[in-house]
């Protein structure tokens, strides 16, 4: 019987947790409170998340193959911000998004070759990087904290599309989750990425090419920001650069460290991202129904993301033989 | 104003009388309006340059200091609190101080004592917008419980009688002056406003995103809401975009508050956006610094010695009363300031 009972404990990892505590939590919000189990209410959970969960998709694969990407929330919110300041200039459309593309290409490539070559820790890359565009874009390439989409732009038109009542984003989401999944699981490439996060230096000595792919990472999670930047000003009709300064960075590994991708890497995959995102999501639409003040959100976001990293901890321990400083 | 100019006027009058008069009659006001004034250093504060208020302060204020020769300068903390307590040590501190500190505090008591140590070092304080624990030079902004009872009557007007008279809030945060004695004279209004109520009021953190996912969460739970009021123009956009999601824009009626620029209040009043917003005469409060400072420059008192409140004019627009002037265009005024 004990013998039992610890073989089931055992088979409990993070990920299946949080998916009972997420079940559990939406169980009590379904018979506790009404309007919770609509389909309306449910689609918007989903799309509340659908931007989160896009980025932590992008920061999953960058944690995974043992890195981190904290300039995710800067190139979404500035690369988008600067695009939109570029059309209200009066460029063409295609200019401005070939620049910013461009834009966006530079940094990821940036972050990729400085930890990649210079091996420089990407903690501490990307925290500057971030830095970097946010405070380049907001002082020389744009006039105010919040840009306008022009009127009748297609982004505008992008924010207000519904497939069978169901918003875009939710669709890009689902999309996104499935090219990630894809990647991870049955590509060369994706699996590589494991093996370069378990044991870099095993990966490199059977021939993995794990420098040009660590760059093909932080360009990957890049891009994605970027799109999330989109979803974001074609809903709101506009982008605050505020965002930057917001716990939305937080909320990014949390979703990912919380449905358990291990900070140490090798480790989860899309799944782990939409557990993690569930939980958030279902967490903060019940709060918000049950109107508590956002102190209280936040003390509760936080105890689980300690809780979380408590127990990644113990079941993800670090590896003693692979483990660098300057890991996460 | 009316006091100042009766006061300069006096002052006038009584050297008028004791100079004693050129063969040519010369004024001998501007010289020593000129004396008292130029040179003198004033420096803006706010809780981050990027925003549309802060930049139309800014503009109007280079523009006055620049005339009268002083030198204006401004600190962007960029929405951090510790940058800004650093930006008012350093000005302290600095070989150049400045004579006068123009702070926009984040929140009631988080520059208290460091606005105190300026003052003692014989900077005049003045404190703009947002409300703080504190014996300022003088408070230049807006009376906020009264802007709170602005929106609350724009609201109940906006429903009308036959609605079914239920308000959601969209507040700011748990910290800010501006958000608590905003819900304090939104509350006021609707309690003494028969059958009104209050049926959600979360927190949007001043993010459109937040405000966009609660305001959604709001209509769902209570779909029949009449009026929503978003506490600031920044993040209402997200209220607005909930309310456009749910097809909602002829049944919702929105109503915000903000500085009155073009683009973020008139036009958005314009295609129907906000119901209505409350604004800032932004030119009458930034007079109303350039007033009270060439007053402190010229006063020869010394800084903490009154704390006048100047409450700028609080006006709650409509579609209804759009006019080509109500708001300001930021575009104008960085142009006149030469930017």
């Amino acid at each position: 019987m004990g013998g039992n009972a610890w073989t089931i404990l055992r088979s409990l990892n993070q990920e299946r947790i949080v998916l009972v505590v997420a079940v559990l939590i939406f169980g009590a919000a379904v018979i506790a409170l009404p309007g919770f189990f609509t389909s309306a209410n449910l689609i918007s959970i989903v799309r509340s998340i659908s931007v989160l969960g896009i980025l932590a998709l992008g920061m999953s694969v960058v944690i995974i193959g043992r890195g981190i990407d904290l300039s995710m929330v800067a190139v979404m919110a500035m690369s988008i911000a600067w695009y939109l300041q570029l059309l209200g200039d009066g460029m063409t459309e295609h200019s401005a998004l070939l620049l910013v593309l461009g834009g966006v290409l530079a940094i990821g490539l940036l972050n990729g070759i400085l930890v990649a070559y210079a091996e420089v820790p990407a903690i501490f890359v990307t925290l500057a990087s971030g830095s970097f565009v946010f405070g380049y874009v907001r002082s020389q390439l744009i006039t105010s904290d919040a840009v306008p989409v022009p009127t009748g732009h297609w982004v505008e038109l992008l924010g207000g599309l519904r497939l069978a009542g169901i918003p875009v984003e939710v669709y890009l989401f689902a999309v996104l989750s499935g090219a990630v999944f894809l990647f991870l699981r049955f590509t060369k490439w994706g699996r590589y990425v494991y093996y370069a996060g378990d044991n870099p230096v095993a990966a490199r000595n059977i021939g993995i090419p794990v420098r040009p792919m660590l760059v093909l990472r932080y360009v990957l999670s890049a891009l994605i920001a970027f799109a999330a930047g989109l979803l974001t000003a074609a809903s709101l009709h506009s982008i605050n650069t505020r965002i930057v300064n917001s716990t939305l960075l937080y909320d990014i590994v949390l979703v990912a460290v919380i449905g358990g991708i291990g900070l140490a890497g090798g480790k989860g995959g899309v799944r782990n991202v939409l557990v993690g995102a569930a939980l958030i999501g279902i967490m903060l639409n019940a709060m918000t129904i049950i109107d508590i003040s956002l102190l209280y959100q936040n003390l509760i976001k936080s105890t689980i993301l300690l809780f979380a990293i408590i127990i990644d901890g113990l079941l993800n321990p670090r590896d003693e033989q692979t483990a660098q400083q300057g890991d996460i | 104003m009316k006091t100042l100019k009766t006061l300069l006027a006096a002052a006038l009058v009584s050297v008028a009388s004791f100079a004693a008069l050129p063969a040519s009659a010369q004024d001998p006001s501007p010289a020593m309006y000129a004396e008292a004034l130029a040179g003198k250093r004033v420096m803006l504060v706010p809780m981050a340059m990027g925003f549309d208020l802060a930049q139309g302060w800014a503009a109007i204020l280079k523009h006055e200091v620049d005339a009268f020769g002083g030198v204006f300068e401004t600190r962007d903390p960029n929405w951090s609190v510790e940058a800004g307590a650093q930006a008012i040590t350093e000005a302290i501190a600095s070989d150049q101080k400045p004579d006068v500190l123009i702070v926009m505090s984040p929140d009631l008591n988080s520059y208290s004592k460091l606005m105190k140590r300026a003052q003692d070092a014989g900077i005049y304080v003045l404190l703009i917008d947002n409300p703080a624990n504190f014996k300022a030079d003088a408070f230049i902004g807006s009376d906020w419980t009264q802007l709170g009872r602005l929106e609350a009557e724009a609201v109940v007007k906006g429903c009308g009688e036959g609605s079914s008279k239920k308000i959601g809030l969209v507040q700011g945060d748990q910290v800010n002056a501006t958000s608590l004695y905003q819900y304090a004279g939104i509350m006021e209004v609707l309690d003494k406003t028969p059958g009104f109520e209050v049926v959600a009021k979360p927190d949007s953190n001043w993010d459109a995103t937040t405000s966009r996912n609660v305001t959604a969460t709001m209509l769902q739970q209570n779909p029949d809401i009449c009026g929503i009021i978003d506490f600031w123009d920044g993040d209402a956009t997200g209220a607005a975009a909930a309310i456009r999601d749910a097809g909602k824009q002829d049944q919702v009626f929105l109503v915000t508050t903000g500085g009155g620029e073009k683009a973020a209040d008139c036009d958005m009043i314009e295609n129907g956006t906000y119901g209505a917003v409350v604004m800032t005469e932004l030119a009458q409060e930034s007079y109303n610094m350039v007033t009270i400072i060439k007053y402190l420059l010229q006063s020869g008192q010394p800084a903490g010695t009154s704390s006048p409140f100047i409450y700028t004019l609080l006006k709650a627009t409509t579609k209804a009363d759009l006019k080509p002037d109500s708001c300001w265009d930021l575009k104008a005024l960085q142009a006149m300031a030469g930017e």
